[in-house]
């Protein structure tokens, strides 16, 4: 990871008008509550020093996922050439909840910031053998043509955000 | 085709035309458009394609085994694996699991009637999934909005990939408003998304079964990709607790590693995305838990399954394997091809047939454009890849399109073949007997033989012209030539010459002269000699391209011989009578023989031809054989462009001021073969500034435009291209069929460059 693959995902968010920002660790937790539109449903952030806001409820019940604005995860990584972040299908609901609220928010460590499909496929490699093998590789909003006309946010969220958490 | 066939055809692509042709073309011609910058973008996209194909090509060679492996692996992450052997078996199945769910689990939501969601899926459209289920008793709701609003519309897709691609959005807001009568009507594409995603996700929330397809399935890990844009297909596989998805067996690869190539390529060739929104790998049963909006208090996380004491997710998985032909057609040397397809719809929005009608005329059963000829002849069976396979012309440029590099003309002129050879001999063969020197047996439509065999009808009308041309024009003539043969009368015939081109050649002194007119050319050391291949039209039609390209090899000192040489087999290609084109191949060879052994260079004039030679001979020659005549073959331009980088004196030809417009269209064929450059590049060098069209083909396609039932057809693309080049003070054309096409629509002189550039030219 080095400073241009950050740069070069920043690029690529922008090309799908998706939101990004980049905090360090200790201010990532008040980025993501300045972020989230309330109600917000959230699995929690595996990385040191940062917590989900209050405002956000963790383990949902499905009326509660139902009603959330917004749904903030942390993705496995991210590949800064197509501005891709990946969803993993775990436990605590992370692929429900970036997919069926309005706005999703995406947290992913800065480390794990690399920079194409192919070094996608070695991180998804790694994750297959660790068990990790129910993967989705989310690219900007949820979009349809199927009306006639480009509309965003169909069966999955019209808003996307990505925070990227600095860690080292 | 009868008479009446033929009508009925042409009525139906007239309808066609006028209903849905403007919708289609709209979005498939973007789409296409797209994907052409797309694979222009990645750096990569030959060396992807390549690894697509060889990947899929190891995946279907090695097929059983695989199955196999994905047995164990799902059954291993707890799922079940099902092989359908056909539609019946591939419902039957579905339903069972549908009904064992609810029977186990109780019915979801507040209905007493068991429901499933579903994604997007050919296969299932291919097997009548919906229909299979509902007679069962079980309520089927379509997710993809473009496959829910066909539901709702009781209409069939138009488009693998975009299946309402044909239905404008006003027609969809009328649909809409009548059926559920909002409260306010709507309008916008906006507001019919939010209608039909509130309406969705009601069903969604309370069904008991999700079914997906599947993109890819990674048979070592039991992975099941899905790529999508709506984020629906997620939905339908995570929410409800019972997964199925239901895949062709072809879609099985070995290793995850053996994806990314996919991944990278379908999304570029589908609609020109970089990557899809959502490229969803699921290892079911997965450990997201499952969303039971029943009940709303508990937390989704909570482990509220009827498997509590294990701790695992209560998530039970199904993926059905479907045959249904595929493993047949793994055995037929001419449709396996067809099994590497990814269904991205490449083939169909590069096509300018398909742009015009749509997947409802350049379809069968389920599936459209070029790539639906192979699967339609494998899953359903030739009397459904005949309603449509003539649709496909052969311009071949599907094949750059084609991720997977499949030969998708090469399958429709097999299939055309087999169909020809299924039809039952006609009681007027008789009137085509004779003309028709070929390998076929009766049977084979009168049109189709009179036009494979053109070379032979075309010496016969030469050496009795210009009687046979005014006969050819008469009325009565035309009349009984679209009655037998199905030529449409509002097409003008061409106009044979009495002198050929060989005849002329040979009365202004054959190669000795050729040689004395090389010789006096300002020339530096130019040591070639040519064999100007005298393909049907420039013999005895178009001369006048066949002397502007002797006169202007002479002038940059090359000779040149025109000797009567047989046809390319590109004719008989065409209506799909293989075996004719294998002897005509095979004779073309043995003429070209010793020329080839001399060293001399083969030049064409006519792009089809040499798309035969540079491509189907590959199939009809031993590789020594077709490997040098391809390398010693070239098209007339791409030969000047070559004498000229090699220090031949253009200021022989004519040449402009350097910015006398030219709009120039080259031949679909010549694109493929990456022959449109050279010929920009002479323009160029030779002082014009050539304008080049967008429009990939002229729609006329040999002998597909004079036919009655796709007359209109051929002018509706024609019409296209003419629009592009109409304010031109020059129009020029490559292909014989292109300048026809041009000509008629444009009534104007539409000569080919060569005539352009050759001495003392006045155009």
């Amino acid at each position: 990871m080095t400073v241009d693959t950050v740069g070069r995902f920043e690029r690529a968010l922008e090309g799908l008008e998706v939101g990004f920002e980049r905090v360090p660790a200790a201010d990532a937790s008040e980025r993501v509550e300045m972020i989230v539109e309330e109600p917000a449903v959230g699995a929690p952030l595996p990385f040191e020093g940062v917590t989900l806001p209050e405002s956000v409820t963790t383990e949902p019940t499905s009326a509660d996922l139902e009603a959330a604005r917004t749904g903030v995860t942390p993705v496995g990584f991210a590949i800064a050439e197509y501005g891709t972040v990946a969803v993993e299908s775990t436990a605590d609901g992370a692929e429900a909840i970036s997919l069926y609220p309005d706005r999703h928010v995406a947290v992913v460590a800065e480390s794990d910031v690399i920079p194409d499909l192919s070094a996608g496929f070695d991180r998804l490699a790694d994750g297959f053998a660790a068990g990790q093998d129910s993967v989705v590789f989310a690219t900007g909003r949820s979009a349809t043509a199927d009306m006639g006309d480009l509309v965003h946010g169909v069966h999955g969220p019209g808003d996307v955000d990505v925070i990227v958490v600095e860690d080292r | 085709m009868a008479q009446g066939t033929r009508s009925q055809q042409a009525d139906r692509i007239r309808h066609l035309l006028e209903t849905e042709g403007d919708a289609v073309h709209a979005k498939a011609s973007s789409f296409h458009a797209q994907r052409g910058e797309a694979y222009d973008a990645a750096d990569d996209l030959e060396a992807l394609r390549t690894e697509a194909r060889a990947i899929k090509e190891d995946a279907i060679d090695r097929l059983p085994a695989l199955i196999d492996t994905v047995r164990d692996a799902v059954e291993a992450n707890g799922g079940t694996v099902y092989v359908a052997d056909d539609a019946a078996d591939a419902n039957a199945y579905v339903a069972d699991v549908v009904d064992a769910q609810t029977e186990e689990h109780g019915i979801a939501g507040d209905g007493d009637t068991p429901s499933v969601v579903k994604s997007k899926s050919m296969t299932t459209e291919e097997i009548d999934l919906n229909d299979a289920l509902e007679a069962a008793g079980i309520e089927v709701t379509e997710t993809d909005l473009g496959e829910w609003v066909l539901q709702v519309a009781d209409d069939t897709p138009s488009h693998i990939v975009g299946p309402a691609m044909h239905l404008e959005r006003a027609e969809i807001a009328e649909l809409f408003n009548e059926r559920f009568d909002p409260d306010e009507p709507l309008e916008t594409a906006e507001e019919l998304t939010q209608f039909a995603r509130d309406y969705l996700a009601d069903h969604i929330q309370e069904a008991d079964v999700g079914i997906t397809g599947a993109n890819f399935v990674v048979a070592d890990s039991g992975t099941i990709t899905l790529v999508t844009n709506e984020g629906n297909a997620r939905k339908c596989a995570v929410t409800p607790d019972t997964h199925v998805a239901i895949a062709g067996v072809e879609k099985l690869i070995p290793t995850l590693s053996d994806l990314e190539p996919f991944v990278d390529l379908i999304a570029k060739s589908a609609t020109g995305q970089s990557i899809a929104q959502y490229v969803t790998m699921l290892s079911p049963p997965t450990d997201s838990p499952t969303l039971d909006f029943d009940r709303p208090d508990e937390p989704i996380t909570a482990g509220h399954d009827r498997t509590a004491d294990t701790g695992t997710a209560a998530r039970d998985f199904h993926l059905v394997l479907l045959d249904n032909g595929r493993m047949d057609m793994r055995e037929d040397d001419q449709l396996r091809e067809t099994l590497y397809c990814i269904r991205c719809g490449a083939c169909s929005n590069s096509c300018v047939n398909f742009q015009s009608v749509g997947g409802h005329g350049f379809g069968g059963e389920t599936y459209s454009g070029g790539i639906a000829t192979g699967w339609e002849a494998g899953v359903h069976g030739q009397d459904s890849a005949a309603e449509f396979n003539d649709l496909c012309t052969g311009c071949s440029r599907c094949v750059d399109a084609c991720p997977v590099k499949i030969d998708i003309p090469w399958i429709n002129t097999v299939v055309r073949d087999r169909i020809n050879r299924n039809e039952e001999p006609a009681a007027t063969d008789f009137l085509v007997d004779g003309l028709t020197p070929d390998m076929e047996d009766g049977g084979i439509d009168l049109g189709k033989r009179f036009f494979g065999n053109i070379g032979t009808v075309a010496k016969a009308a030469s050496a009795t012209a210009p009687v046979s041309n005014w006969l050819a024009d008469a009325d009565p003539i035309r009349g009984l030539l679209e009655r037998t043969l199905g030529i449409d009368r509002r097409r003008d015939l061409p106009a044979f010459q009495r002198e050929s081109l060989v005849d002329w050649f040979e009365k202004r002194g054959g190669k000795a002269a050729s040689s004395r007119r090389a010789a006096r050319a300002d020339d530096a050391d130019i040591d070639r000699e040519v064999v100007l291949y005298p393909d049907v039209y420039t013999n005895y039609v178009d001369t006048e391209r066949g002397k502007a390209a002797v006169s202007t090899l002479e002038a940059l000192g090359v000779p040149v011989r025109v000797p009567d040489l047989p046809e390319s087999g590109r004719a008989a290609l065409s209506q799909g009578m293989v075996a004719t084109a294998d002897r005509q191949a095979s004779r073309l060879y043995a003429a070209l023989a010793e020329d080839l052994d001399a060293g001399r260079d083969v030049v064409v004039v006519e792009p089809s031809d040499l798309a035969a030679i540079h491509r189907e001979y590959e199939r009809l020659l031993p590789e020594r054989s077709f490997e040098r005549l391809r390398d010693n073959s070239y098209e007339i331009c791409e030969y000047v462009y070559g004498l000229l980088e090699n220090g031949a004196n253009p200021s022989a030809l004519s040449t402009g001021n350097g910015a006398e417009p030219v709009a120039y269209h080259s031949h679909c064929q010549q694109r493929t073969l990456d022959l449109e450059a050279p010929t920009v590049a002479v323009l160029e060098r030779c002082g014009y500034a050539p304008e080049t069209t967008s429009a990939e083909c002229c729609g006329m396609a040999g002998s597909f435009g004079y036919k009655r039932e796709y007359y209109e057809l051929s002018v509706d693309v024609g019409e296209r291209l003419a629009e592009q080049v109409a304010g031109a003070k020059t129009v020029v054309a490559s292909g014989t069929s292109c300048g026809d096409q041009l000509e008629g629509l444009l009534e104007r002189d539409v000569p080919h460059p060569i005539e352009v550039l050759a001495p003392g030219s006045r155009l």
